[in-house]
């Protein structure tokens, strides 16, 4: 499934000059013929491969690159 | 000597109850003294900058924190949520102040060893400051910083065998009641649904993919003492089918004045003779009750299970033998359209390990909520928006009475067009040979 993931990080790189974190819903709208499931399971290989992180409110989580968008280290921290 | 002025948070101090203030001051000076002498990994004063910064909340109306961020242990997207104060110069102390959540164990039942390895790790890589227990139930670790989270993770995980919790738009961690380990009204084993759940959805638990979060509890009876169908997405709530089980002698010595009601939990005051027909069967709900002075009936099919009659004499009245669960769906907090309670769904379900039964009715929701469901739409808010007779048709739960609200404003279940003999179709000129114009 290397192409599943290939769409996942293109579509990602698209948009990062605009946005950096995304809902789970946004990755399941680039694959109509696959359940919530399946897409779950790209996007943790994702982040096991450290591609992708996870971002949470507390209340929502969203995901995006690593890397990308305001980081620990622009918060001040180390 | 404070670090901060805080008169209004001292005010707080003022009145007869224990003092979240009070108590943050005590961590201040206990952290300033270090009678363990730690190398404390995050600032020594962070309980001080915590109370200064809040101080300027109170005297500004405004928060100081920023929302959420970029932290976790690798491979979680829930457990960890990430704290930032938009005044880190003046106050260093709580500039990254992440927030920490640990499994409860089923039932909240804690040995003393266990509490002080929790908060051994806490004094040494943390605040120092615990909130037992957060309002989902789960332990609450207020504080500490990004290089100290895998640190923690680990020591939680491989010296106390115990596991983060959940948050964000994931399962949160499961609550029970502590069910058949100390009460008799269990109908079922609630803390070992609790533990089966927890472990067979580790995947929704650690790795958020719902629209928003999704939480379950557990409640052996009716009494609700987890409040589940307040406070649970997914509230599983003990109930039985068949009778009350009456001992018409003790029921005669509660009446008798020979045993307290309720166990005895209204001494202290003299609320006068215990008249059974006053306190228990004029307060029955459904009226579904008989005391002709001898002998005390109950008409089981009208009985909603309300529990009254039995805490009130629990030593006369028991939970029935055929015992099993009510699944109630959809409760939250008010964030769009206002707060909610449980609507029923499954009227009885068995709850046998490893409680396929329960888990089906689960997966089926997800599924459907996670296809159907918008952004931050929790589930109780995706069944009302597109029906509550949707809900029952991807659950596969067949419409009944119990689905009905009340009378005259019922979720109206239709009959569809192939479970109707012959569809919507119909002969005409059959019809008008019966009924004339
Ligand atoms: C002895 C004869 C009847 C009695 C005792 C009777 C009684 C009632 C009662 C108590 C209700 C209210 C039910 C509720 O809302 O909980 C009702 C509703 C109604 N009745 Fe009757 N009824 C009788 C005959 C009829 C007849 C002959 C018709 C029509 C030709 C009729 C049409 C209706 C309709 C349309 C409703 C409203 C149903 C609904 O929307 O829920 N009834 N009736
Ligand atoms: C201009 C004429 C009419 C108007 C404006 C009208 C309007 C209404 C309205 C607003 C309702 C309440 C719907 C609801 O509860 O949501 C209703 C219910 C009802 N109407 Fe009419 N109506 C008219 C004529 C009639 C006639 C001629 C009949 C019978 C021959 C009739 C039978 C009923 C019945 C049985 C109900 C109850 C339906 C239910 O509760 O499910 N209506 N009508
Ligand atoms: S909810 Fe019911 S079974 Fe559970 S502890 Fe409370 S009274 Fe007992
Ligand atoms: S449990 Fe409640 S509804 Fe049932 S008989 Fe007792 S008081 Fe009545």
């Amino acid at each position: 499934m290397p192409e599943d993931k290939d769409i996942i990080i293109e579509y990602l790189k698209s948009k990062e000059s605009t946005k950096s974190k995304h809902y789970f819903k946004d990755f399941t709208d680039l694959f109509p013929d696959k359940g919530p499931r399946e897409v779950k399971k790209l996007l943790t290989q994702l982040v096991q491969e450290e591609i992708l992180e996870f971002w949470s409110s507390g209340s929502t989580t969203m995901y995006g690159l690593k890397g990308s968008g305001k980081q620990a280290g622009a918060e001040g921290e180390s | 000597m404070a670090k901060h002025k805080t008169p209004l948070l001292d005010q707080l101090e003022s009145g007869p109850w224990p003092s979240f203030v009070s108590d943050i001051k005590q961590e201040a000076d206990n952290r300033a003294k270090n009678p363990k002498g730690l190398t404390h990994q995050v600032p020594v004063d962070c309980p001080e900058d915590l109370l200064g910064v809040l101080e300027l909340s109170y005297t500004e109306k405004e928060t100081h924190w920023k929302h959420g961020g970029i932290v976790g242990v690798f491979g979680y997207g829930g457990g960890v949520i990430g704290r930032y104060c938009d005044q880190p110069e003046k106050f260093p102390g709580v500039a990254h102040f992440h927030t920490m959540r640990v499994a409860q164990p089923s039932g909240k039942y804690y040995n003393t060893k266990f509490l002080r390895d929790l908060c051994d790790i806490w004094d040494l890589r943390g605040s120092g400051l615990t909130n037992m227990h957060g309002s989902t139930g789960d332990i609450v670790l207020l504080g500490t910083q990004t290089p100290q989270l895998e640190e923690i993770f680990f020591e939680l995980t491989h010296n106390m065998n115990v596991d983060l919790g959940g948050s964000g738009s994931n399962l949160r961690t499961p609550a029970a009641c502590l069910g058949m380990s100390r009460c008799e009204y269990a109908c079922y084993n609630t803390q070992d649904m609790c533990y089966q759940l927890t472990m067979d959805f580790q995947d929704e638990l650690h790795r958020p993919a719902f629209p928003y979060k999704f939480k379950f509890k557990f409640d052996g009876c009716p009494n609700g003492c987890v409040c589940a169908m307040a406070r649970s997405d997914f509230a599983v709530v003990g109930t039985w089918k068949d009778d009350i089980k009456i001992d018409q002698e003790k029921v005669k010595a509660y009446a008798g004045g020979a045993i307290k009601p309720n166990a005895g939990a209204h001494s202290g005051r003299d609320w006068g003779k215990f008249d059974l027909q006053a306190e228990v069967v004029d307060r029955c709900p459904s009226h579904c009750m008989k005391w002709d002075g001898s002998k005390l009936s109950i008409k089981t099919a009208d009985c909603v299970r309300c529990m009254h009659c039995i805490n009130t004499m629990p030593q006369a009245l028991r939970i029935g033998d055929e015992r099993g669960a009510s699944i109630l769906v959809g409760a939250k907090a008010p964030v769009v359209d206002g707060a909610q309670m449980g609507s029923l769904l499954v009227p009885f379900v068995r709850c046998e390990h490893p409680y396929d039964e329960v888990k089906d009715v689960i997966d089926n929701i997800w599924n459907w909520w996670m296809a159907e469901g918008k952004n931050r739409e929790r589930v109780g808010e995706t069944m009302k928006r597109l029906s509550f007779q949707k809900l029952l048709e991807v659950t596969n739960t067949p419409p009944s009475p119990c689905h009905i609200k009340e009378p005259r404003s019922n979720p109206y279940i239709f009959f569809k067009q192939e479970e109707v003999p012959g569809g919507w179709s119909r002969d005409l000129a059959a019809y008008r040979s019966r009924h004339q114009r």
